[in-house]
């Protein structure tokens, strides 16, 4: 895939290059620019980005594949003779060509290969480059990316060009990119006239965020007295944009820790909240849930790689399936001779999950173990001031599908009925003749089962790990707790004020503190209220 | 009742024989020497400690195959010390008193250090340390084969202000000893340099610390004042992944905001996805990557040693080699494993390090390594990307006020691993002056 993927791009940039509106312009012959290319191999870094820059003034487009290779990370050259060549598939397998002509070099074998290295110093330079040979490019899509490029770095030598491109350039986006761009130019241009430099705050204060903010910033600090003013009315205003905003952000996390400790805690609620047992194996449920997935991800990518983005899909059911049943074998083999004993439950489910970890860990190895995002859970999108990213994003709404499905359940269907029933009076339940024993498994493998939902959704953003579970265990028992026992709504309101709440101490407490804070608030509102948030008034409490 | 009990019984046996010792050999044979293995089996640091057991075990069976050590064949005694650090003491006082190991191999975390330390002196045994950590101590009985601050942290801050022109600092890490130590040690660097006060930002998280959105956007924020800006990270094991993932997912890029890691090594890297981390760097003394022969040959043993052409080797891992070797090498010159004949014969000993050059115990009880700054990869490897001369491990810190005029040094005459050379006094042995 990967090789495809390479190829692809070469012949794209090949094409591409070719149809550069740079037609004025000669090409250089082969002859003199080869050993142009090949001077990217030897000496360090800084070598290298001398190379770079002698061959950009070449104007040869033949170049911008090379440079789009060698930021890839993907460009070889021959130990024996230095000659640096493409390669058709990544870490220098696959055919060897020459980069310029494309002909392949049957000399030269995979063995003598070296890759050409590259920082991130040097990927900076070579973004740079490819966006100011590009600039003119007929293909929008490679222009739009090139104004970015440039609108990034806002190189002073680039003025010359980018005004040229302005006046080229039809698609307005693309050209207020581009126009930015300049305008953030000549705000770190010393002798740009002060009018040019006027005209441009506006321009950068309409960029938003804190690009701009930076931008401003660094300006105002060398620019002309007269010029000041303009420049810390603009600051203000972003800077009062960006206050607001941040408040907004602060939400957004609080519901987004809100909602993982939702996911974690909302097994628990059934398992302690409903029916009572001091569960400590729930965070082992969960981590179970994660393993799942990462089983069901490691079978698609050995034998279905396209079926990757759907993984997470397939893990749902059946890490719910895989935690149901344990649970419901934990709870027929262990927990209902326990019935009724806190104390031995506590102990016999911590002993358990310390079995479930330690049985994880000889199976999986205690090693980290890669969960892959889907493409579509992967990086985020800008909400008017707002970044969100998309793994959270997702976990959020599961939450509220989750909960919402459970509140389902236990409301609206036969099973939830029965198990309110037992919960709430358990012997007239059983007068009425509902199987009490069969309720008892069904609600603690429902339980087990939102656990492992949790882990599916939990490997997401952390790591899978036979500690998992260890993690989330504390955080659990105080969601259901502070939330008030017995009741759903109280998980939910508890899990998101605690989210909140932790996001809105952490910026000025830090995480330890914040951590220690939160535990101490909790501590005193039990000592006032005792059930939680929403205590549950029926004979459960008193039986 | 009876059957509750009985059942509750199992459980209690179940867990018992899961948390204890895993091997123990009972009869005391004279034809073996005894090797300590004290690595966390099991807990938190079992993600890390696992593989070191395991590397114990290859080496000893290499050496097995050579023919042992004095003629006799060596025998390693593993236990589990459960990332408990109070129990790292009980089991490293098995290991040497009931079991009789020679030397001892192992402990991860400072934490556990510190706990052993009483042990080894008055038992008069050696502990070979593997990890990198943060100095400010030369304990007689111990061996430290990991870095010392100047031969990780201080290289890795060097080359961001000189290849990256990095400005502004971000020190975060987990909140125990050794990254406070490490931090304290820079902070003190940078502020010497001239990096004002307001231009370093110092974060700490708890253990195993997985929701990173406020920490990540902080660091954002911060970096985003014209100044570039890197952050400097001492982050334990796994609070790493997820904070990795918050950085790609937040569209941090390490041509933006470089994140130089000093805990994060393959291994670790072996636990997700890193095509959105390409750039990001780590300091350590060695790298997978290293293309030479002695590392290749070690890499391909270690493969088929664990039957796993996919093992990824790390730093830790070869500081364990180093040890391990020099120890052998010890108790060949001095020709006998006793604990004081060996801790003469060891100073100034040397043993090929993985990378291509020389590892020599120096009298202060650490070791010369060069220092590797690699960028990661999209295949989860580092490349190489600086590469210093052998830098000799400084166990005081010269960039702290109370230490810089501390040294160790465990030869004649001084004998001491807390020497003030400017009172001409030895401090003790590990007690800050």
């Amino acid at each position: 895939m990967n090789a495809a993927r390479l190829l692809q791009r070469i012949a794209l940039f090949l094409v591409l290059s070719l149809t550069l509106a740079i037609p004025a312009r000669a090409q250089v012959a082969d002859s003199d620019l080869s050993p142009l290319v090949d001077a990217l191999a030897p000496g360090n870094f800084k070598d290298r980005e001398a190379a770079i820059g002698v061959l950009v003034s070449t104007e040869d487009p033949r170049v911008v594949p090379i440079l789009e290779i060698l930021l890839e990370g993907e460009l070889y050259f021959d130990d024996a003779t230095g000659k640096v060549v493409f390669t058709s598939a990544p870490s220098g397998k696959g055919t060897i060509s020459d980069p310029l002509t494309g002909d392949e070099l049957p000399t030269v074998t995979e063995d003598g290969l070296d890759k050409v290295k590259v920082n991130n110093g040097l990927r900076r330079v070579i973004r740079t480059a490819i966006g100011q040979m590009t600039l003119l490019s007929e293909d929008a899509g490679v222009r739009r990316f090139a104004a970015q490029s440039i609108l990034r770095d806002a190189d002073p030598a680039q003025l010359e060009l980018l005004d040229s491109a302005i006046a080229a350039e039809a698609d307005t986006g693309i050209r207020q990119t581009m126009e930015q761009a300049r305008a953030v130019i000549m705000l770190k241009t010393p002798d740009a006239s002060v009018a040019d430099k006027t005209a441009a705050v506006p321009v950068v204060q309409a960029i938003g965020g804190r690009d701009a903010l930076n931008v401003l910033t660094t300006a105002l600090a060398s620019a002309p007295a007269e010029l000041q003013p303009t420049i810390q009315t603009a600051i203000n205003g972003l800077a009062r944009d960006r206050a607001v905003w941040d408040v907004a952000q602060n939400i957004w996390f609080g519901i987004s820790l809100g909602s993982v400790l939702l996911l974690a805690a909302i097994g628990l609620a059934i398992t302690f909240g409903v029916m009572g047992v001091i569960n400590m194996a729930h965070g082992e449920m969960v981590m179970l849930g994660a393993y799942t997935t990462f089983v069901v991800q490691e079978i698609i990518r050995q034998n279905y790689p396209g079926l990757f983005d759907w993984s997470l899909a397939i893990a749902l059911p059946l890490a719910f399936l895989v935690t149901g049943l344990i649970g419901i074998a934990i709870e027929r083999g262990i927990i209902r001779f326990l019935y009724g004993r806190p104390l031995e439950t506590l102990l016999a489910t911590w002993g358990l999950s310390l079995i479930i970890q330690q049985a994880v860990q000889r199976i999986f190895t205690a090693n980290i173990r890669e969960v892959g995002n889907p493409t579509w859970m992967s990086g985020s999108f800008e909400l008017g001031g707002l970044a969100i990213t998309w793994n959270r994003f997702y976990i959020v709404i599961f939450a509220i599908i989750v909960f919402l499905s459970l509140l389902t359940v236990l409301k609206y269907t036969a099973i939830g009925l029965h198990m309110r029933a037992v919960t709430q009076n358990r012997r007239m339940a059983s007068a009425m003749g509902i199987r009490t024993p069969l309720v008892d498994a069904m609600t603690f493998g429902l339980g087990s089962g939102v656990a492992g939902l949790a882990g599916v959704a939990l490997s997401q953003i952390g790591n899978v790990s036979p500690n998992l579970g260890q993690g989330y265990i504390i955080d659990s028992f105080m969601v259901v707790v502070f939330g008030g026992v017995g009741n759903l709504w109280g998980t939910l309101v508890g899990a998101l004020t605690l989210g909140i709440a932790n996001k809105f101490i952490e910026p000025y407490a830090g995480a330890v503190l914040g951590k220690i804070i939160i535990l101490v608030l909790i501590i005193l509102f039990i000592q006032r209220r005792p059930r939680g948030l929403f205590a549950l008034k029926g004979r459960s409490i008193e039986a | 009742m009876t059957v509750v009990n009985r059942k509750l019984a199992g459980l209690g046996l179940g867990v018992a024989m899961t948390m204890g010792a895993i091997a123990v050999p009972a009869i005391a044979q004279d034809e073996t020497i005894k090797v300590g293995v004290l690595h966390s089996l099991s807990g938190t640091m079992a993600i890390s400690e696992t593989t070191l057991k395991d590397t114990m075990l290859f080496l000893i069976d290499e050496q097995n195959k050579k023919g042992g050590l004095l003629g006799k064949q060596l025998e390693a005694v593993v236990v589990d010390p459960a990332s408990d650090w109070p129990l790292f003491a009980e089991k490293a006082r098995e290991l040497i008193e009931v079991d009789g190991v020679a030397a001892v191999f192992g402990c991860w975390t400072s934490s556990s250090r510190k706990s052993v330390l009483p042990v080894f002196e008055e038992l008069n045994s050696i502990l070979f340390y593997p990890v990198q950590y943060e100095g400010e101590e030369s304990q007689r009985n111990v061996f430290y084969t990991g870095a010392a601050p100047n031969q990780q942290a201080i290289p890795a801050v060097d080359y961001l202000m000189e290849n990256e022109g990095v400005e502004r600092w971000v020190l975060a890490g987990t909140d125990y000893v050794y990254p406070q130590t490490t931090n304290k040690i820079l902070e003190q660097y940078l502020m010497d340099k001239g990096v004002a006060k307001e231009d370093i930002m110092i974060n700490y998280t708890p253990f195993g610390h997985s929701d990173w959105q406020t920490i990540v956007s902080d660091i954002k924020t911060f970096g985003s004042t014209g100044k570039k800006t890197a952050v400097v990270s001492t982050i334990n094991g796994d609070a790493n992944v997820p904070f990795y993932k918050e950085l790609a997912n937040q569209g941090i890029k390490a041509e933006d905001i470089p994140v130089v890691a000093f805990s994060v090594g393959e291994e670790e890297l072996a636990g997700f996805d890193t095509t959105p981390l390409v750039g990001h760097l780590a300091a350590w003394n060695y790298f997978q990557s290293v293309d030479v022969p002695a590392n290749a040959e070690f890499i391909s043993a270690w493969q088929t040693y664990m039957k796993d052409p996919k093992k990824v080797t790390n730093d830790p891992m070869e500081a364990t080699v180093i040890g391990f070797h020099l120890w052998i090498a010890a108790v060949e010159k001095a020709g006998t494993t006793d604990t004081d004949a060996v801790l003469d014969a060891i100073i100034g000993l040397e043993t090929p390090n993985l990378t291509g050059g020389i590892a020599k115990m120096l009298p202060n009880h650490h070791i010369t390594k060069p220092v590797l700054i690699g960028e990661i990869q999209a295949d989860g490897q580092f490349e190489v990307v600086s590469e210093s001369d052998l830098v000799p491990g400084d166990a005081w810190s010269d960039f702290l006020p109370e230490s810089k005029m501390i040294e160790a040094d465990w030869t004649a005459p001084i004998s001491c691993g807390n020497y003030n050379t400017e009172t001409k006094t030895c401090g003790g042995d590990t007690a800050t002056p």
